[in-house]
């Protein structure tokens, strides 16, 4: 996809078969800009409030947080949410923020 | 080392804003004790967290999901209800004795509450939030004697046939 941000950083990280990044550790922000880049969300202040908020919660819990834990955690609402990051909240985010999927129920 | 594969977004077209939704799931929602009012929801919110369309059809006793009166107050039946363990069984003999719904639903709600599942109410409001679409069946609405607003707000009251339409191409549940 075209876009204005330069997504090359990617091409020396190591990703899954679905597009996540394999070690947590080689993430930073810039990397969080060029891959939502790649799925067509520009990052605003409130994307990198959630983003902050999965890499914490990863780095206290070593998990990806579900929605309902942001939700409750991060002080976005869920509508905001699902308009933040469109096609799956929870998935997207924890792909930004270089993290594996979050498993659970709710 | 598989490097950020672009061509896997192009074809999926995930998390692209508007990208049109591919996958539709219809869930309809036939009963309204407190356990079977969570299959539904906890589907239809997954559903939603992976970006798939979902409406879900509330008809004969799943209609209490959505009746304000009566959705912070579902029961869990415990005459001839034999799944009643992990926490203890229930005989039916001594299911209808006064107060064991009771006892069984608070049970359930805490167990329920412990696992940071929300309640029925709030749950439906953050299915709502999360963009799924919630009918009332019309038939029920009028069998049960209801109004519109007697359901949550966010609930559009449908006939049959309207679902159905709506259901066309869709994936559906029946619960």
């Amino acid at each position: 996809m075209m876009s204005a941000v330069d997504t090359s950083i990617l091409d020396s990280l190591e990703f899954d078969d679905q597009n996540f990044l394999v070690n947590a550790t080689d993430w930073t922000p810039a990397v969080g800009e060029a891959i939502a880049a790649e799925l067509g969300i520009v990052l605003g202040e409130r994307h990198w409030v959630v983003l902050n908020f999965c890499r914490k919660e990863w780095e206290e819990h070593g998990e990806s947080p579900t929605i309902r834990r942001i939700t409750k955690g991060a002080d976005v609402g869920t509508k905001e949410l699902y308009d933040l990051f469109p096609g799956g909240p929870g998935k997207i985010a924890a792909q930004i923020a270089g993290l594996k999927k979050p498993t659970g129920c709710v | 080392m598989p490097g950020f594969n672009r061509e896997k977004v192009q074809a999926t077209g995930a998390a692209v804003a508007d990208a049109p939704a591919k996958r539709k799931l219809c869930i309809i929602a036939s009963k309204g004790s407190l356990d079977m009012a969570y299959p539904p929801l906890i589907l239809g919110n997954a559903a939603r967290a992976a970006g798939i369309e979902v409406h879900i059809f509330f008809t004969f006793w799943g209609l209490d999901i959505i009746t304000r009166k009566k959705n912070s107050n579902l029961h869990v039946a415990t005459v001839g209800n034999p799944n009643m363990h992990p926490w203890f069984h229930i005989p039916t003999f001594m299911g209808g004795i006064p107060g064991m719904s009771d006892m069984a639903t608070a049970m359930m709600r805490s167990e329920i509450g412990k696992l940071d599942v929300p309640p029925v109410a709030e749950f439906l409001d953050m299915l709502h939030d999360a963009g799924a679409h919630i009918y009332a069946c019309l038939m029920t609405v009028d069998m049960m004697k209801l109004k519109k607003e007697d359901m949550v707000d966010y609930a559009e009251i449908l006939d049959a046939n309207q679902f159905i339409e709506i259901s066309e191409g869709a994936q559906i549940i029946f619960v």
